[in-house]
């Protein structure tokens, strides 16, 4: 039990001559420094606290879609123009842990392999770790820590997401829905949730059938939303050849001056602010809950839940009761 | 703390396929066991050059990196790996490098003496392969 520490005004020898080597650009120091942030240890906290004024600059583009979509593709696409831009690129990449084993298999590296000798390109792979999002509860402290190193632009690639995994809209500045042709009829359209998102809509595999149907489709659904000062463009690309990435980054880069110039960035920085404070009490009660009310207390209350003695609200506040 | 929760002790291996040859089953399924024993496989797929799979190791902090070759070009390939591996300060002190394939004893051997814990061939079980991981990766010196 340490968690609790207040905030040191320096960090020690250890953590000071790796927080210098981190930002005079040794991507190994980097890299440590993201395990620790991801596991929740304490040198990552620390080291945190002390990089966090240095973030803030980098640009953040969230990518989410279905398993299958090309998200990965997409990712590695989109980094290739940044990166002709002039810009240095990080990547993180989320896939699923197993529920059962806490195990995951991370592939988004697969499509991403023409990246990898460029030493101005970080990708780094996280499982969701049974945060149910899309996202990895550490994802925003892995943001922050490569935006601190220095990278320009940082693209966070989701789970292959459903209909309701939309974290990543509160997690990025402008969040990117690949579609593909043939992904079922306008109802699917019309629902609440991932649909509602997007800032830009890739159609991806669009030299399929069906492709100018998506788009019709994702037009019709978008003309009936209020006007919020920004239409979300739809861009039909094919990302296994390049095809239309330079457009979708364009799309991106439109959004991002929108931002800007509407004052939307503040209220949205101030929202992730909020979101991300928010969840780590969150999950900070949980940790307090366990281990003060007690593993024991839990199991007395659901047996008595599933005995039907006592009913799952009654005992998720006679549980509370023992913090 | 509690473990559950923020996950200090979860063992993250990179499963790399360097080479030529395309066979990558036997990389998919011993991934696979990995993450059923509880383990981050970070899967890199095929055709991998020793920096391609040097750098990965870097950038994911790996605790594990295991490298299957099916061509008979473990002796070119692997110790090539190691190499790059080290001039990025991963060694076998902080670092356990297993590989696998079709690999005669006497190469195995050789790997061994070059800085590979364990050489793993096609009578391998999986359940040894995940439990050899974790008697292993404690003894590492990751500070």
């Amino acid at each position: 039990m340490t968690t609790e520490t207040s905030a040191p005004s320096q960090l020690s020898g250890r953590l000071a001559e790796l927080e210098e080597r981190l930002l005079s650009g040794d991507r190994r120091a980097l890299a440590r420094v993201l395990s620790w942030v991801e596991s929740g240890d304490q040198r990552g906290r620390d080291i945190l606290r002390a990089l966090y004024p240095r973030s803030g600059r980098a640009r953040t583009i969230g990518l989410t879609g279905s398993p299958g979509a090309g998200k990965s593709t997409v990712t590695n696409e989109l980094a290739k123009v940044f990166r002709a831009r002039g810009q240095t690129v990080g990547i993180v990449a989320i896939d699923p842990s197993s529920p059962y084993t806490m195990g995951a298999i991370l592939g988004d590296r697969v499509r991403m392999s023409e990246l990898y000798s460029d030493p101005d390109v970080f990708i780094r792979s996280l499982a969701s770790r049974g945060a149910l999002g899309g996202l990895s509860v550490a994802t925003q402290d892995v943001v922050h820590v490569l935006d601190a190193y220095g990278k320009d632009v940082i693209l966070i690639e989701t789970v292959g997401a459903g209909q309701d995994e939309v974290d990543i809209a509160g997690a990025a500045q402008t969040t990117i829905l690949v579609n593909t042709p043939n992904m079922g009829d306008e109802v699917q359209t019309l629902k609440a949730g991932i649909m509602e998102i997007a800032d830009v809509l890739a159609v991806n595999k669009s030299d399929l059938p069906g492709a100018n149907r998506m788009v019709s489709a994702l037009k019709a659904l978008l003309s009936l939303n209020p006007d919020h000062g920004w239409d979300p463009p739809i861009v039909p690309i094919i990302a296994t050849q390049g095809e239309g990435i330079e457009k979708l980054a364009e799309a991106c880069d439109a959004h991002f001056e929108e931002l800007e110039s509407s004052g939307k960035m503040q209220t949205a920085e101030l929202d992730r602010a909020r979101q991300q404070i928010t969840s780590l009490a969150r999950a900070r009660i949980l940790r307090r809950l366990h281990a003060e009310a007690g593993e024991e207390r839990l199991v007395k209350l659901a047996t008595d839940v599933a005995s039907r003695i006592s009913d799952p609200h009654t005992a998720a506040a006679e549980w509370l009761a023992g913090l | 703390m509690s473990d559950t929760t923020t996950m200090t002790g979860q063992i993250r291996v990179l499963v790399a396929k360097p080479g030529l040859d395309g066979h990558d089953r036997g990389a998919k399924i011993v991934a696979r066991a990995l993450r059923d024993s509880g383990m981050e496989v970070i899967y890199t797929g095929i055709r991998q050059t020793p920096d391609m799979i040097a750098e990965a190791a870097l950038q994911e902090d790996v605790h594990v990196v295991a490298l299957s070759v099916l061509s008979g070009a473990h002796l070119e390939l692997f110790p090539r790996i190691l190499d790059a591996c080290r001039q990025r300060g991963i060694t076998p002190e902080n670092t356990l490098f297993l590989g696998g394939g079709i690999i005669p004893d006497e190469d195995a051997e050789v790997l061994q003496n070059a800085g590979f814990s364990a050489v793993f061939g096609p009578g391998a079980h999986t359940g040894d392969i995940a439990e050899y991981v974790r008697a292993h990766v404690p003894g590492l010196d990751r500070s």
